[in-house]
């Protein structure tokens, strides 16, 4: 199911119920359960007694349409890639990625593979990066609570960039992505 | 007509702080049995508030955009018939004679309001599960519907007022000690209706993904988990009204619920779910068994 209208502009105008709003989507962010490389190993582990990331409000939602956070989680691929726009597309606004990993930040150890991106900024717009290789769960939930200060801040916007410069990152994609055959944009 | 309006909003907004905050704590205790931390106790309501400020721009049709408020009108429907407090006249309760069977059919029409809207959605995962639920819906309300009969041929009534009103002498004359199969019967059958383990085939997360509300997101998933928050708080209430001899003031309508609430967190803490036919073939035989024995003596 398509919808091949273009999102509106997001709405800057500040409003009196924005504190309150980030407040709480700062302490409830839900994670799309998508692991696009081999950093989803490292994901699990928040799940389990020892990390626990329910205490900060984190949960794993099987469907983007719930989420609230898209991980991509190490190395990504030409052809994951179009995957994710389409995950990232169909979560709801507002919307955050964490990036996670040496990959996605300049490749890493695949900085010279034929189908592995090197730098994702070019391709979705992210939020917040954790580097390692791969970055252990004590750094992920670094990277989540700087995201959350963020939230609360109201900076992270990576979502209203996305919508604002559409055109840049859609010439990007199509150019790594050869057989293009997704709708305009599809949420 | 003005208190009945000011009657039916409090109690509904009562109930979803209440149910809120009792999915709080069963989050927090789930936490703790697992050896974790656990979120916060006001949890669920910065998820509500947070789903409801969030963007919402797919459209599946009609059903999709109604089913939360059939799940809400549903849980306020069951409200609005059962009696909150015994002898509380602030609180407008809606009872008459036979609503018993209103309320079975309310507890029917939220779920089924859901199954049209996760159909609408157009996900096969949703599909499934609406396929899933209505089959053990129908199986449980077979025990349930066993039980109403224990209670009825017993106390000669359908309604919930005259039968908490027959267990005010003391605490021997609750349904729990004079019909204990029936309840037994009954609390097997509230874990299916909290969709708790071993029953939770409907939304079963590791399963198929999450069941129904797959394609809902924002403010129709804020609705339908305040929906689900009320109905959960109504159907405790019941289940305390027929029971467990009413609530004789807010303390202890507010104990009675929190501790019949804990019963299926602790059994689903510790059960892994059943397939679908042996789900049903559970409820079949079990819980009507139990409801028949305590039907023959009545009867006898």
């Amino acid at each position: 199911m398509y919808c091949n209208k273009l999102p509106d502009k997001p709405d800057d105008r500040k409003k009196i119920w924005d504190k309150v709003d980030n407040m709480a989507r700062a302490n409830s962010l839900w994670v799309t359960a998508y692991g696009t490389g081999c950093g989803a190993i490292e994901l699990r582990p928040l799940h389990t007694s020892r990390f626990d990331m329910e205490r900060f409000g984190i949960a794993m939602r099987p469907t983007p349409r719930q989420a609230d956070v898209l991980i991509i989680s190490g190395y990504l691929a030409v052809k994951t890639l179009k995957r994710v726009i389409r995950v990232y597309e169909q979560i709801q606004d507002p919307k955050y990625i964490l990036a996670l990993g040496s990959c996605t930040i300049n490749g890493g150890m695949y900085y010279d593979s034929y189908n592995t991106l090197n730098i994702l900024d070019r391709y979705l717009p992210v939020d917040v990066y954790v580097n390692g290789c791969m970055p252990r769960p004590e750094a992920i939930i670094d990277g989540f609570s700087l995201l959350m200060s963020k939230i609360k801040a109201g900076k992270a916007d990576g979502w209203k960039h996305y919508v604002d410069n559409l055109e840049y990152y859609r010439e990007n994609q199509k150019k790594v992505i050869h057989n293009w055959d997704l709708p305009d944009y599809n949420w | 007509m003005i208190p009945l309006v000011i009657s039916i909003t409090f109690s509904a907004l009562a109930a979803l702080v209440w149910g809120l905050l009792l999915g709080g704590i069963s989050r927090m205790v789930t936490a703790r049995i697992h050896g974790r931390i656990g979120p916060r106790l006001t949890q669920n309501f910065i998820d509500v508030w947070k789903l409801f400020r969030k963007k919402s721009s797919i459209h599946h049709g009609t059903m999709f955009w109604l089913a939360p408020m059939f799940r809400i009108a549903g849980a306020i429907g069951v409200l609005v018939l059962v009696p909150l407090v015994v002898g509380n006249t602030v609180i407008v309760n809606m009872s008459f004679s036979g609503d018993l069977l209103l309320v079975v059919y309310f507890m029917f029409f939220g779920c089924l309001g859901m199954a049209l809207g996760a159909g609408d959605s157009g996900h096969p995962y949703a599909v499934i599960a609406v396929s899933r639920g209505l089959a053990q819906m129908s199986s449980y309300e077979l025990s349930f519907s066993a039980v109403i009969l224990v209670l009825a041929a017993g106390l000669r009534t359908l309604s919930i007022e005259e039968i908490v009103m027959a267990q005010q002498d003391g605490i021997l004359s609750w349904n729990l000690f004079r019909y204990p199969f029936a309840t037994a019967a009954a609390l097997i059958t509230l874990l299916p209706m909290q969709m708790a383990y071993p029953f939770s085939i409907v939304l079963a997360p590791q399963e198929i993904p999450i069941g129904p509300p797959t394609e809902y997101s924002s403010r129709f998933l804020s609705f339908m988990l305040s929906g689900r928050a009320i109905f959960g708080v109504a159907k405790l209430v019941l289940f305390v009204n027929l029971f467990f001899g009413g609530a004789s003031g807010w303390v202890s309508l507010l104990f009675k619920t929190f501790l019949l609430y804990m019963f299926p967190i602790f059994v689903s803490t510790v059960f892994p779910r059943f397939r679908t036919e042996q789900s049903i073939r559970f409820l079949w035989f079990v819980p009507t068994s139990l409801a028949a024995i305590d039907l023959l003596r009545v009867m006898i």
